[in-house]
């Protein structure tokens, strides 16, 4: 049924009907294919609930916002309380764990990007963006690895030097309360630290980018520095850039979940002040225990805990995206 | 009367240097080496990682890993991770049919036919890249497992999840660069607007396309959450049928690497080396593409 077949046999009046009755079935057709994106992300709360309901149906929708003890081996088929699945630490783990991350790959992401927009030779500025970028291509789960047997080595030293020296001030100390093992929120802050700075800086580059040239050129011509150019004529016409870059890449540490899985060490039973305490984030109480739930609701648990992590990754992702689409439609 | 302008200097001194000069040019040049050097770490933790993997993969990696499934017993030493690898190439082949289609179909919804639910469609597509895997792993568990058990089949619906929103993205954005003027050319012609699409405007974005499409398998080659909740993981012998569970090679270094046996740690440096190789051919040709192209010079998706 080749086009040019058909123009041969028949009338071309018949041909042009037939090609617009094509035309309208390759609009449909794409237009299904439209549709199906707005499906999945409905399907997809649709199934996460779906599963999650006999979880909230046995124990009341709010006790697991009200509990931060998981404790799988205390629940019965038919006992309705106390909830032995609360869930508030692990909110508190991915929210801990990502403000970490957050902090240091922020930081660090808007100097690489200025660095490489602005100060950099220019026969430099390609490679480098290019070997930035080469850190968001190493899987999740290679740098969990990583993470357990090159990085929590070495963070031993700063680890233990940051709770012998804060750990005893007040008020603050607690959350540096030693000692310092290895596996810990600090850990995971870290390697979700690295693993969101190419994103970061990706779009952190993009914002600096559009930076009016006048502007910089202005400031240059009044006899400014090329530092005292990049904060007065740059910085301050990126902050809402930076903020949306910095929220997509809060949306991406959220849920970030092998690596976190194998640094953090896994702790499911409650809250602990301090950062180099082990503990637990949603992502990865799901990857620790879904093929092996077999406790009375406790899959459905994990459900309860996917659509939450759902929801919080949806509301920052959308935030995150409007603040950037704000900036201007040619970034991101 | 004095007005003072009038007055003479009473101290003339106007080649001084402007006041703080020598303050502010020691602030930029502070400010230039702390940003070069948070560039060089950021630069030494890549190598790091990419070095400590190699080194330790380096060790195991051979013809015996390449070729053999892992032992039965995780602390004996030997064996490799065969199975993983084919069983990543074939979830991540039934990803990639899958995701492609659709991807370009949605792509050019979104930027050839427009409306209202194009904007919706191009929204959610935002969305969906920002949804965590391990979630994508939970849908696809709760849509497809449920029914019809672990599968290669399962994984590669999570995989193409993963992949969809980043095909979407990338096509999009090279379809926009596509020049108007060739579509209103083909369109004066007499031509339809469908096979203006499928035979100007595609076939002239096709190279930037090939590069989205590229870095997502990169991608998802390296997901190991969504695996874990659909495919489940094999060990015991290569599987070549989608609809049993299988193993990957994201899941044998997961597997492998968190327990406490040197044999089995060491086989997943290799693979970890294996899977870092594979993702960075994936990568680095993609942008190799993406620098060749005529449409979409010198953007990476």
């Amino acid at each position: 049924m080749s086009v040019a077949s058909t123009r041969l046999r028949g009338p071309l009046v018949l041909t042009r009907a037939r090609w617009r009755g094509r035309d309208a079935v390759f609009r449909t057709g794409v237009a299904a294919t439209s549709a199906l994106v707005i499906l999945i992300v409905a399907a997809t709360a649709v199934f996460l609930v779906f599963q999650a309901v006999p979880a909230l149906r046995q124990y009341s929708i709010g006790s697991f916002l009200s509990s931060d003890r998981w404790a799988p081996s205390e629940a019965t088929p038919t006992s309705n309380a106390p909830n032995p699945y609360g869930i508030v630490q692990f909110i508190y783990g991915t929210l801990l764990t990502s403000v970490i991350a957050m902090v240091i790959a922020v930081a660090v992401a808007v100097a690489v990007a200025l660095f490489i927009t602005d100060l950099a030779p220019l026969w430099l500025r390609r490679p480098l963006s290019s070997l930035v970028d080469l850190l968001a291509a190493i899987p999740s789960v290679v740098y969990g690895f990583w993470g357990i047997f090159a990085l929590l080595p070495a963070l031993a030293p700063l680890g233990t030097g940051m709770s012998t020296a804060l750990g005893g001030l007040p008020v603050i100390g607690a959350v540096f309360a030693g000692p310092f093992f290895g596996p810990s929120y600090f850990a995971a802050g870290i390697v979700l630290a690295i693993m969101v700075l190419p994103i970061v800086a990706a779009l952190c580059r993009e914002v600096f980018a559009v930076a009016p040239v006048a502007e910089k050129e202005a400031a240059l011509a009044l006899g400014a520095t090329k530092w005292e150019m990049l904060r007065m004529a740059v910085l301050p016409r990126s902050r809402s850039g930076i903020m949306g870059a910095s929220i997509l890449g809060l949306g991406r540490a959220i849920g970030e979940t092998i690596a976190v899985t194998m640094v953090i060490g896994n702790n499911v039973l409650g809250i602990s002040a301090s950062i180099f305490q082990q503990g637990a984030t949603m992502p990865s109480v799901i990857a620790n225990e879904f093929t092996e739930a077999t406790q009375p609701f406790h899959l459905s648990a994990l459900f309860v805990v996917a659509g939450w992590l759902f929801v919080i990754a949806l509301i920052v992702n959308i935030i995150g995206k409007l603040i950037i689409r704000r900036v201007g439609e040619a970034i991101a | 009367m004095s007005t003072g302008l009038l007055d003479p200097p009473t101290q003339s001194r106007p080649l001084d240097p402007p006041p703080h000069r020598g303050r502010r040019r020691w602030v930029n040049a502070a400010m230039t080496t702390v940003l070069g050097l948070v560039m060089a770490a950021t630069i030494a933790v890549l190598l790091w990682v990419l070095g400590y993997v190699a080194a330790q993969g380096l060790k195991y990696l051979g013809p015996e890993f390449l070729t053999q499934t892992p032992p039965g017993n995780p602390s004996d030493p030997g064996g490799g991770f065969v199975n993983g690898i084919i069983g990543s190439f074939i979830t991540v082949g039934i990803a990639t049919v899958v995701s492609v289609p659709l991807g370009v179909a949605a792509a050019v919804h979104i930027v050839e036919y427009g409306g209202p639910m194009a904007r919706y469609a191009s929204f959610l597509t935002d969305v969906l890249v920002g949804v965590p895997t391990i979630v994508t792993g939970a849908f696809v568990y709760a849509l497809w497992v449920v029914f019809f058990g672990f599968s290669g089949i399962a994984g590669g619906i999570a995989l193409a999840l993963v992949m969809l929103p980043l095909v979407i993205r990338a096509t999009a954005e090279i379809l926009r660069l596509v020049p108007t003027e060739l579509r209103e050319v083909s369109l004066a012609l007499g031509i339809t607007r469908a096979r203006t699409i499928t035979s100007v405007v595609l076939p002239s974005a096709i190279s930037g396309i090939i590069t989205g499409v590229m870095l997502a398998v990169a991608r998802a080659m390296g997901e190991t959450a969504p695996l874990l909740l659909t495919v489940l993981g094999n060990d015991l012998f290569v599987e070549f049928n989608p609809t049993q569970r299988m193993s990957t090679l994201s899941l044998q270094i997961f597997g492998n690497a968190i327990t406490g046996f040197h044999a089995a740690q060491a086989r997943a440096w290799a693979g970890a080396l294996t899977l870092i190789a594979i993702v960075l051919i994936f990568t680095i040709t993609a942008r190799l593409l993406a620098r060749r192209s005529s449409i979409g010079k010198g953007r990476s998706a």
